[in-house]
């Protein structure tokens, strides 16, 4: 792998609550290549989200970067200040969000939604700002710009807010672009459209994305490497065909066997038993082990980093070879 | 049977067209359906200030007589063609007395509407949007502000500053900004957690650009229609202060210190001190309808 854009060191991340400390990131690393397309899935509450906007430095009041570090290209980001950030944010890295109408200001135009980054980070006047804004809306596929400029995001469709959302995330030629379930709030047309609208931006542009979502289809679709988080921590890494047709982690077998399969409708999909762990008192040893089949005694003890296996991959479970048996059988089922 | 066929076209022919709208024209039409000349309460408002601006506004023309020119040979006199309202004790001239001071208060009553919007805005964004200390300094002035009664707290101010236009301003704004302060902190507080906001910070734009171009236009509405009620209560300050001696030293013309001079001669020439009255009373009233007439517009769906 060349050089990553961004890496994730060992992030913690905090929140403060009545009911006590939530660690809602804890000691995630991540890299992203230029170019490259990084799925991150996880049920909710994992600190998917959280990681991401621990990444843009836009987290809650209440949560704050405890530990690690945040490199963009080689700068460390964690003790950067706003005035700093703000140098980044936008003509380094971008966001996408999941509801684009609620992510989108109700009342302003559009065209001038598009237009702020690159007058407040490039430096444009407004009327050169307005025309990279019209460009930016033929690029992501808006219809008719030039009238489109001037209109509310409440006179758009869903799926138009979401390309509004894309062109105002690539307003600035961002090198990475993180995406916060882009496509969750759209139905699977409009979801596909934007999908393969991403995957193209990401082609042409050499841009990298981090794409969270919980929709493993989504994933398989447009990136290349996924990281699998349970309880805040990562639990499994690599390639994105690897891991979710062999998973050597049970969290990720049973996320592969609870998505509708489209090739093979079984007759019911297998739920993974029981409820996401508490970030307050996480479970001992392995997060996952009391909704894991294959459970052990050292998993509820022993400490569970990811360990790199052969093939460039890396796993966090201490019996991944039972997992390796298990997804093996699913597969001769089918 | 002998329906004709264009009795079926046409319905159908319209649900068709309603069908073609375009989400845009669609999202329009509620809009359409509020313009604001179909709310009376606001038409009414309108037409009564509008009426009582322009007379104000040309009081140099419509007045024969200098606001403050005394004439004691022709004091007290009753109404007449040469004295429209007639003349107070001193022999001046009421109608323009009437229409001049109309002009000071109103102009003052706007002034002391837009200070205290502008800093109470001001202040309140900043309280809500960055929150911590700078929230607790804010709110703690606000506190020391509102354990006053509103009109102890502006004539002891107007009382150290000296009586004038300058001072009343001064005391209205140093009073009245504690409202527009509570209602756009507690509106920030509410929008500053929307994703909009979030983006807007993903974005790398600066707070105070997140605050004037982002959260201000989606939250000053509610401040707008308070400041439409505000200056009611603004204009009878003045109108108060008047009454009380400490507001525009005289002879300079003034609602207020008309109905106070006028008092003495209460029971002989009771106009004297109603004339003025019922200006400030049809000035609120004209005030007030346009403030519910906004607010009903504005906030759709609460009226």
């Amino acid at each position: 792998m060349t050089d990553p854009i961004l890496a994730v060191r060992d992030l913690h991340v905090q929140i403060a609550t009545r009911r006590g400390t939530v660690r809602a990131v804890d000691g995630v690393s991540l890299e992203v290549a230029s170019g490259e397309a990084l799925g991150l899935v996880g049920e909710s509450g994992s600190g998917k989200s959280m990681t991401l906007r621990a990444i843009l430095g836009v987290l809650p009041a209440e949560a704050r970067v405890t530990s690690g570090e945040i490199l963009l290209d080689g700068v460390n980001l964690v003790p950067l200040g706003n005035t700093d950030l703000n140098r980044i944010r936008g003509p380094k890295m971008s966001m996408i969000f999941q509801e684009p109408m609620s992510a989108l200001n109700p009342v302003m135009r559009v065209g001038r939604q598009i237009a702020e980054g690159p007058q407040v980070h490039l430096g444009y006047n407004k009327a050169r700002a307005a025309q990279r804004a019209l460009e930016l809306m033929r690029r992501v596929g808006i219809p008719d710009p030039e009238r489109r400029f001037r209109a509310y995001p409440h006179e758009f469709s869903g799926g138009m807010r979401q390309r509004v959302m894309i062109a105002i995330a690539l307003s600035c030629d961002p090198e990475i672009i993180l995406c916060d379930e882009p496509t969750t709030a759209l139905d699977v047309t409009i979801q596909d459209q934007i999908l393969r609208l991403l995957a193209q931006l990401c082609r042409e542009s050499g841009v990298s994305l981090i794409f969270v979502t919980h929709d493993l289809p989504v994933v398989a679709q447009v990136c290349q490497r996924v990281a699998v988080m349970y309880g805040g921590e990562l639990v499994e890494r690599g390639e994105v065909r690897e891991v979710l047709l062999d998973p050597r982690h049970p969290y990720t077998l049973g996320l592969v066997r609870s998505a509708p399969d489209f090739e093979y409708v079984r007759e019911s999909l297998v739920p993974i038993p029981g409820s996401p762990p508490s970030l307050i008192s996480p479970p001992s040893g392995c997060r996952f082990h009391p909704r894991c089949e294959f459970a052990e005694e050292d998993c509820r003890v022993s400490a569970t980093p990811l360990r790199p296996l052969p093939g460039g991959r890396s796993t966090a479970c201490l019996h991944y070879e039972r997992c390796q048996e298990a997804a093996a059988a699913d597969r001769v089922r089918r | 049977m002998s329906l004709s066929g264009e009795q079926f076209i046409v319905p159908g022919g319209s649900a068709l067209a309603d069908l073609e709208v375009l989400p845009a024209d669609r999202a329009a039409q509620p809009r359409q359906a509020r313009r604001w000349y179909r709310q009376p309460a606001l038409m009414a408002g309108i037409v009564i200030m509008g009426l009582i601006i322009a007379t104000a506004l040309s009081a140099p023309l419509l007045a024969s007589y200098n606001p403050i020119a005394l004439n004691l040979n022709a004091t007290l006199l009753g109404p007449s063609s040469h004295h429209l309202l007639g003349t107070d004790q001193l022999g001046r001239d009421i109608f323009a007395r009437l229409l001049y001071g109309l002009r000071l208060d109103l102009a003052v009553g706007c002034l002391a509407v837009l200070f205290p919007f502008t800093l109470g805005t001001i202040l309140g964004s900043l309280a809500g949007y960055f929150g911590g200390w700078v929230d607790i300094v804010i709110m703690r002035l606000v506190d020391i502000v509102v354990a006053f009664p509103f009109y102890v707290l502006v004539i002891a101010l107007v009382f150290v500053l000296g009586p004038g236009v300058r001072s009343i301003i001064i005391a209205i704004t140093l009073v009245g900004w504690v409202s527009y302060a509570r209602i756009i902190r507690g509106e920030i507080l509410v929008a500053k957690r929307q994703d909009y906001v979030v983006a807007a910070q993903s974005g790398g734009l600066s707070s105070l650009r997140i605050m004037g171009r982002h959260l201000l236009p989606n939250v000053i509405t509610q401040a707008i229609i308070y400041a439409m009620s505000d200056i009611v209560q603004d204009i009878l300050a003045i109108v108060t202060l008047g009454y009380f001696g400490l507001g525009v030293p005289p002879p300079t013309p003034d609602l207020g210190s008309m109905i106070n001079d006028g008092q003495n001669f209460l029971t002989t020439h009771w106009q004297l001190t109603t004339i003025p009255g019922l200006a400030v009373v049809v000035v609120g009233l004209g005030l007030s309808l346009i403030g519910d007439g906004l607010a009903d517009l504005i906030r759709p769906g609460q009226s």
